[in-house]
Formats: structure tokens, sequence, C-alpha cells
């Protein structure tokens, strides 16, 4: 029975994490002194255990669980990224079990008989967490002919009157929406209503010749909208397709201190590494403040309870605490969508109806999200997995796939806390080049900026869904084309992939595979 | 995510700490093959019983659809009620034994979104004409566009059913097979919410003569292909736990402990997260009817109701087959018993608790209020039934993850683990 063994495993794992390094340090120093001397000799721990190796001729300690004490031993099927974290308190399963129940409801619009799942819309591009985020995993590229549904466009206009650049300059608006369509395009509505329009993707062949001859053909998306269902949108629109992204170990990136990815950042390439890492500052609502941002592919979004609440509102058109506006992602000049019934009438007390997800269950959701757990590696004692990983570390694509980090220890929840994790992210924004670019800037992040996706997991992408593709808007079909739109930054790391014979890029591809 | 078990695990961390405590007694005289043995004779007889109630289903599905009238159609939704008795007491296979795990999603899965089947009532949901992928209606469409691909559904098939339209898209309410696609074709829609009554589908919508909402010979394919599905599907999970086959194969020539983990794995999982959590906790918590497991024939009380039956079996190593004869031998009961005779009382206890519990749900089912009325908004006395059980469930499971601890089933070590045996280097 693999799962239980897994489990056990992982148990002491974190009582050897967690446990036996706290019992220590208790037993010789009083409360009061334990933060000055015990952070330190901490952080030099940290600091040694996250540093890259140098080593390649056998796995690191512990390299084989990419969540630590919560990385997933399962079957490798079709759910494999569907898992709670394996460290996870008896106690908090069910919450877990209830909030895939949630993150698997389907909305219906209003009025319905059914109060609690009522408020879909007016305007939505799904009607699920899941169909968007197939099985936990990522979204798809739609098939000729398809109608998006897990994925979309965003939408957005340059600042232009005083106070939207100071909301901003500020961090307050990390975008000024379309002032029709609002923040996102919406290709579907509730009966009566018309959907703002649809996708239209258009693929050019982009062939690129490697060093040894092969040829690799990439493609090059076009966007454009069809079917407008409001109008002309704004002259100066600016269009960023977005692919939903993978839900595994969120929980565990949010849970990195801030301090930790700030540190790795280098906007102005003083090492002159040709690598500059910046982080994106976007607004909280809980918070009050700018925060560093950590989720979407431009780093927009500070917290996975905010990510959750904007992808409520945006993609399902539902009202949360966060963001109470039952007509979602409608603007006041569509003005039946604004009129359209909206949900929430039942069992919310004196929020009045205004909120589709009560508390209790957008909690839930949350708390399933952060919990997604990170599957464990595959092969990595494999003489070609360690030799494709020498030549990923020694081709500079470390310098933004940060392998390692130790999460925090306090002011997270006990399954994130003090874990050595292997994310292969620095959470920064990097310039990607003219390929890559969406010239929409989002926050800090400018149109050329990208945030470093995170890696684990990547080699059971198409496990889960046989139709996933790579990148912000899954235009790359292997992983060998994503690395070819790698430009602007990683350029120099580009040129080493082209460079490699065919012996030495199948090891990096089974390197990338076994993560 | 589909309900897969994320139970012993927690289990195996809490007891690094409770197993010091408990000293396992004098080595126990029931053998651990034995029990196994017994565990999976009832899954056999379990699995065929499912078979042979689902054949009877068939005999009914056919009478009904070659002749049909108001008492066809009753007839068959009570062959579907019978059917569910001893599938349901089957769950408790599953979350542990993978071969049960793996195919479990074609015969149960659940909720699914109607629409891809048959007509809905507008309140559902329906958008545009150009929205198509919410409501596919197979049965009204010959052609069938799903990801942007137009799939030829002009015959239904097998093929069509459990390669093309089970789960497509990846979306996992796309349920186009098993116990719940037959029960909404029997039953439709339940428009009722929480108030009384369940899913009114006339017996003209198989009525080639006066068919109502259309497509009634298609319909009547759909129906006869899924349940011919079912039956295909039973019939394998039958022979994988016959003498010789690979789940009962699996489970007898593997690790002793190991097997008898497998079954405190399967009564903790289905007890815990499945039943109190997903089945029942949140529909409690958002009294929202399409909550229920049993939605369309508001069959509910009965489906979790049978669950703990299967519990209780798989404990105390016994089962009664729907003609009555039973199964029984030496059973997990027995080893706690003489392991950890306090403990046995405790959780026999527990489970005869949680019985009664459900047993108080399942009758105030038959005394005329559903499920789905017990769940709704303004019912506290129905609520508090409901919330007894799942308390009821999450209390055994307790005692269940201290049977784990008693009987020295943990720590298990992972095979080929690098990093396991020294993890204090890590930070040195």
């Amino acid at each position: 029975m693999r799962i239980g063994k897994g489990f056990a495993v992982n148990g002491l794992a974190l009582a050897g994490l967690g446990g036996v390094v706290c019992a220590a340090i208790v037993a010789t120093i009083t409360p009061s002194e334990v933060e000055g001397a015990a952070a330190s000799a901490e952080r030099a721990r940290v600091a040694a255990v996250t540093r890259p190796t140098t080593r390649f001729d056998k796995p690191e300690a512990f390299e084989r669980r990419p969540g630590g004490a919560a990385t997933v031993f399962k079957a490798l099927n079709a759910d494999i990224f569907s898992h709670a974290s394996a460290n996870m308190a008896f106690e908090r399963e069910l919450q877990f079990k209830v909030g895939n129940g949630i993150f698997r409801k389907v909305w219906v619009s209003s009025p319905a008989s059914t109060k609690s799942s009522d408020g879909l819309g007016p305007l939505f591009n799904a009607r699920s967490c899941q169909q968007c985020h197939l099985k936990d995993g990522r979204g798809h590229v739609p098939a000729k002919g398809e109608r998006a549904v897990s994925m979309f466009l965003r939408l957005s206009v340059p600042p232009r009157s005083a106070a939207e650049r100071a909301a901003v300059k500020t961090g307050r608006l990390s975008v000024i929406p379309d002032p029709t369509y609002g923040g996102q395009l919406q290709s579907f509505a509730v009966r009566g209503l018309r959907a703002e329009g649809r996708m239209v993707i258009r693929y050019a062949e982009l062939p690129v010749r490697l060093a040894d001859g092969t040829v690799v053909k990439l493609r090059a998306p076009r966007y454009r909208v069809a079917e407008l269902g409001y109008g002309p949108m704004d002259e100066e629109v600016m269009l960023s397709p977005r692919l939903a992204p993978p839900m595994i170990g969120i929980g565990l990136l949010e849970a990195i201190a801030a301090r930790d990815i700030l540190a790795l950042a280098d906007p102005d390439d003083r090492d002159g590494d040709g690598i500059s890492g910046r982080p994106n500052r976007v607004w909280s609502g809980a918070h009050g403040k700018p925060m560093l941002g950590r989720f979407g592919w431009k780093a927009g979004q500070p917290t996975v309870a905010q990510q959750s609440a904007g992808a409520f509102l945006g993609d399902i058109g539902l009202a949360t605490a966060r963001f109470p506006k039952p007509a979602g992602d409608c603007m006041p000049a569509q003005r039946s969508c604004m009129a359209a019934p909206h949900g929430g009438a039942g069992g919310n007390g004196a929020t009045g109806g205004r909120i589709e997800v009560p508390k209790v269950m957008f909690d839930l959701v949350v708390f399933y999200s952060r919990n997604l757990g990170v599957p464990a590696r595959r092969h990595l004692a494999e003489p070609q997995v360690l030799k494709g990983k020498a030549l990923f570390y020694r081709a500079g694509c470390i310098g933004c796939h940060r392998p390692k980090f130790v999460t925090r220890r306090d002011g997270v929840p006990p399954e994130q806390s003090f874990q050595l994790i292997w994310p292969y992210t620095d959470l920064l924004l990097h310039d990607m080049g003219p390929g890559l670019a969406d010239g929409r800037p989002e926050g800090r992040a400018s149109g050329r900026e990208w945030r470093t996706a995170p890696l684990w997991g990547i080699g059971l992408a198409k496990t889960v869904n046989p139709r996933a593709s790579f990148l912000h808007d899954g235009r790359a079909r292997t992983l060998l084309e994503a690395i070819l739109w790698h430009g602007g930054e990683a350029d120099a790391a580009k040129a080493k992939v082209v460079g490699m014979n065919s012996d030495e890029r199948a090891a990096l591809l089974a390197f990338l595979r076994s993560l | 995510m589909n309900g897969k078990p994320t139970w012993l695990g927690a289990v195996a961390l809490a007891c690094v700490l409770c197993v010091g405590a408990l000293v396992p007694s004098a080595a126990a005289k029931t053998d651990k093959r034995a029990v196994l043995d017994t565990y999976a004779r009832i899954a056999h007889a379990g699995y065929a019983d499912s078979l042979t109630s689902a054949k009877t289903l068939r005999a009914a599905i056919a009478a009904f659809l070659k002749a049909p009238s108001e008492a066809g159609l009753k007839a068959a939704r009570q062959a579907w009620i019978a059917a569910r008795v001893p599938y349901m007491q089957t769950e408790a296979f599953r979350f542990g034994n993978p071969i049960v795990d793996e195919w479990e999603g074609k015969v149960n899965a659940w909720p699914l979104d109607e629409g891809m089947i048959d007509y809905v009532a507008g309140s559902y949901g329906k958008t545009n004409k150009d929205n198509p992928y919410y409501t596919a209606n197979v049965i009204a469409n010959p052609k069938v566009k799903l990801g942007g691909k137009v799939i030829d559904a002009t015959t239904i098939t097998k093929a069509l059913l459990a390669e093309t339209l089970h789960e497509a898209g990846k979306v996992e309410a796309n349920v186009a097979t098993g116990y719940h696609a037959i029960e909404f074709l029997l039953w439709g829609q339940d428009l009722n919410g929480t108030g009384p009554g369940a899913g009114n589908r006339p017996w003209t919508d198989y009525s080639l003569a006066k068919c109502t909402n259309g497509n009634c010979a298609r319909r009547a394919a759909y129906l006869r292909v899924a349940t011919d599905l079912l039956i295909d599907d039973l019939t394998w999970i039958a022979a994988q736990w016959a003498p010789g086959g690979k789940a009962r194969e699996g489970l007898l020539k593997g690790d002793l402990n190991k097997g008898i983990a497998t079954i405190l794995t399967g009564m903790g999982s289905l007890s815990y997260g499945e039943l109190a959590g997903e089945r029942m906790k949140l529909g409690l918590m958002l009294h929202d009817p399409e909550e229920e497991h049993d939605c369309f024939s508001d069959n509910t009380h009965n489906s979790h109701y049978y669950d703990l039956v299967g519990i209780l079996n798989v404990y105390h190593g016994r089962y009664t087959r729907i003609d009555g004869s039973k199964v029984s031998g030496p059973s997990l009961a027995n080893l706690v018993a003489e392991t950890a005779p306090a403990l046995h009382k405790e959780l026999a206890a527990r489970l005869e608790a949680s019985h009664a519990a459900m047993l108080t749900l399942k009758k105030r089912a038959e005394a005329g209020e559903a499920y789905d009325q017990m769940i709704g908004p303004k019912n506290k006395a129905g609520n508090a039934v409901v919330a007894a059980a799942v308390e009821a469930l999450k209390t055994q499971t307790k005692s269940i993850q201290k049977v784990v601890g008693a009987l020295g089933l943990e720590p298990i070590a992972f095979e080929g683990s690098d990093s396991l045996d020294s993890p204090e280097k890590v930070f040195k």
C-alpha cells in the first residue's frame, strides 16, 4: 500500500526537520533569547541547505521530496495533483475534502432554488474552479473551433488620467481595466445576456535550428477578439492571454519568507550575470498596503486568498467578502449585465446578499488550494537525470529557476511550516524578451516581464491532462519548445541549450520530466 | 480531484507519539492471512451481489423499455434502489486497494452535470446557444461538439459513453456512466430543492408512441447502454476478487501487515473524509440538495446507511448476501480483541453508535423527510440528525486511528527512500 508508506515516511521527515531541531534549542536557551540566537543559527543552516549543489554524482538529501514533508507519494495517474499535503493532521483532512467539494462545485445562475449554488456570472469564463484547473493541473489551449474555458484574455488600458496614474504608481491598482469590458474577457454569459466575445488564436510556424541541425517548429500565436458583445473595446486596449496554472504547492510558495525572495532580487544586475530579477509589488486588500506579488503569471497577486477571490470574481462572477461585487467583472457600461439578478440572497445575513461565496466556503477553498501537494520526484538517481540536472545548473537555468527554499517556521499553517522545498522558481520578474512579451504591464511587471514559473510537477503535466501545454498561454507543446521560447535575460541559458548535442538535450529533458 | 485517501498518513504521524503507550499484548491467535482471506471473500461476495442485482436492474429496464408504462418505470426504479444495497457496502473496499481505486470512478462518479446527458430545466443554468459546453445533451444531439471536435453520437455505444464522454475535457462533473447516470435517466432532475419530492421523469420519456421531451428512442438507447456498461464493469471487478483474481492475490500474497493496514485505511477514509466530509458535511454546511449523493432518486439515506454497514462488515468479518446467506470468518475485530481488548470494545461501540445514528437518519427518510429536506436551511431537527451522524463517524475514525497504532502497523518505510535514514543530517 503505497499511500500508507509515503505518509509514514513523511511523518518522520517532519519530526526530523521541525521537532528535533526545536527540542535542542529549547533545552539550552530561555524563550526570550530564542529569537536572536536561534534565528541566526537557523538562518545559517537554511543558507547552507538551500545553496545550489555543485555535485551531480548522486541525488541530494531530501531531493525526492520537492514539497518537503507535504510531498505526495501516490499512484502516478491523472489524480496525482489532487492529493492533500501528506503531513496534514487527521482533523484537517475533512476540511480538505469539503474544500474539494466546493472547488468542484458547479455554480448556477440566479435566481435558482439552490441559494448556496447560485450567483454564477452574469459574465463568466467557467462554472467551477475545477473547469479551469483541470484535475487541479493546468488548463489547455482551445482546439480549433472550441470556445476557450481554461484560458482567457486579460484586458487593460494604459493609465491616462492623473488619478489613474497615481493609483498605479502607489500600487493601489495593478492595471486600469478596459472601460467597457473590464479586466478580462468573459466568453460566456448567463441566459439572456451576451457573452463578451470569443478569443481567436492564430498560430504561425516559427522554425528554430539547433546547433546539431535539428529543427524545432515553434508556434507563434496572435490573439484577437471576435463577436464583441458590447461594442468596441478601447482603442488602446492591451490583451494578455493567460492559461489556468497548476494548483500544486502554492501554499508552500506562500510560506516562503518575503525577505528570502527579495534577497534574490538584483534589479540593476549588479552581479553582472545578465539576470536582474525584480519583485512585483501589488496591493493587498487584507493588509491595506502593497505586498510582494507571488501568484499568477506576472506575480500579480500577493496571497492565495486574494488570488482565489480574484478568480471567483473574474472567472466565475462570484462575490466574496474581499471583492463584494455580485456582478463580477461587469462594467457600468454593460447595463444589462449590471441589472441581471445575482445570488447570495440566502444565508449570508448582514451582507445583504452581496456576497455569493460566504466566508466559510471561501476559507475552505483557500485551505484546499494551499494544500494540494507536490508529487515526489521519480528517477532522480538515474545517470541520465543526474547528467541533465548538471546541465540545467551549468547552463544557468537556476539563475531564475531557483532550486530550493526553506519555508517560514512561524505565521504559516502547520503543513507548510519550515519545510525544505524545491520549487525551481525565484518568484521574481524577468525580462523574457520580445518573443514572449505581451506588452501589457501589471503592477511593476513590464510588458516583457514574467514571473519565473515553478517547475515542480512539470514532468507530470500531461499525466494529469494530456492536452496540457506550457508557458503563460500554452503555446509550447513540449518542454523543449518552452525552453526555446525563452529570451531576454534567459538568452544566454537558452543559447547553451541550442548548442547541446542530442544526448545532452535528452538528458536535460529527462531531468525536467523527473520534476 | 477524485476522492483518494489521505488518511493513514495522518495516522502514522499521530501514532509516532501514541505507540509507546500501547504495549502490544501476547501474540494474537488470529491469523492475519485468515483475516485477509475473509475480507477478500466478502469483497468477492459483495461485488458478485452487486453484479447480480445490476442484472436484475437490466431485466427491469429491458421490460420497461419493451412496453413503457408508469408501472414499468416504477419497477425499474425499485430495481435500481435494490442494486445500491450491495454496491454501497462494497465502498469499504475503496481507499487502499489500488485496483478498486482506479476502477471506482466508472461506476459511482458524482456529482454529475446532467446537462451533458439529457434535457434539463431552464433554471439549471442553461446558457446561450453558442455555449454548447454546458449542455451538450447527447440524447438530443447525434453530433456533439466537445473539445472543439465534433463527436459522432449517432449510435450510442459503450465506447462513446465510457471513452469519449466520461470525464470529457477532463472535467470531473462530466459523468456519462455508472449508477448515477442511470439514476438520472430513471428519475430525471429533482427540481424540488430542499422541499419534498424526488426527480419526476415521466414514463413517456421512453415511449415511442407518446414520446415526451423528444428523442425517446435515443434516451432508451442511452439507458440500455449505460446499464450494459455497468454490468461489464461489475463483472470485471468481481473477477478481480474471485479466487486467483488480481485484487485478492495482491492482498493475500503481499505483506500481511500491509493488507491489514489496507482494511483500516479503507474504513478510516470512507468514514471520515469521504462520507462525513464530502458527502455529508459539505451539503449540510451549504444546505445544498445538489450535494446529495443520490440526488435524483432521494435514496441518499440508504447510500449512507449501507456505506456504514460495509464498514461494520469488514471490521467484524461478516456479510449478509442478498439471498440471505452469510459470509464470515476470522476478522479484524478478532485480531484487535486479542491485541488490545479495551480498544476493540471502544471501536465496536463507536461503530454501533454510528450505526444507530445512520439508522435514525434512514428511518427519518423512510418516514417521509428525504435527505435533501433534512439538510435544508431551516430544518433544525433534520440538520441535527445529519450532524449527529457526522459526529459519530468522526468519533469512530479516532478509534480506527488508535487501532493502527495498537497493531503496530506503523511506521512503514518507503522503498528506495534515500533521505529518510538520516533526516537530521539535512540541517547539519
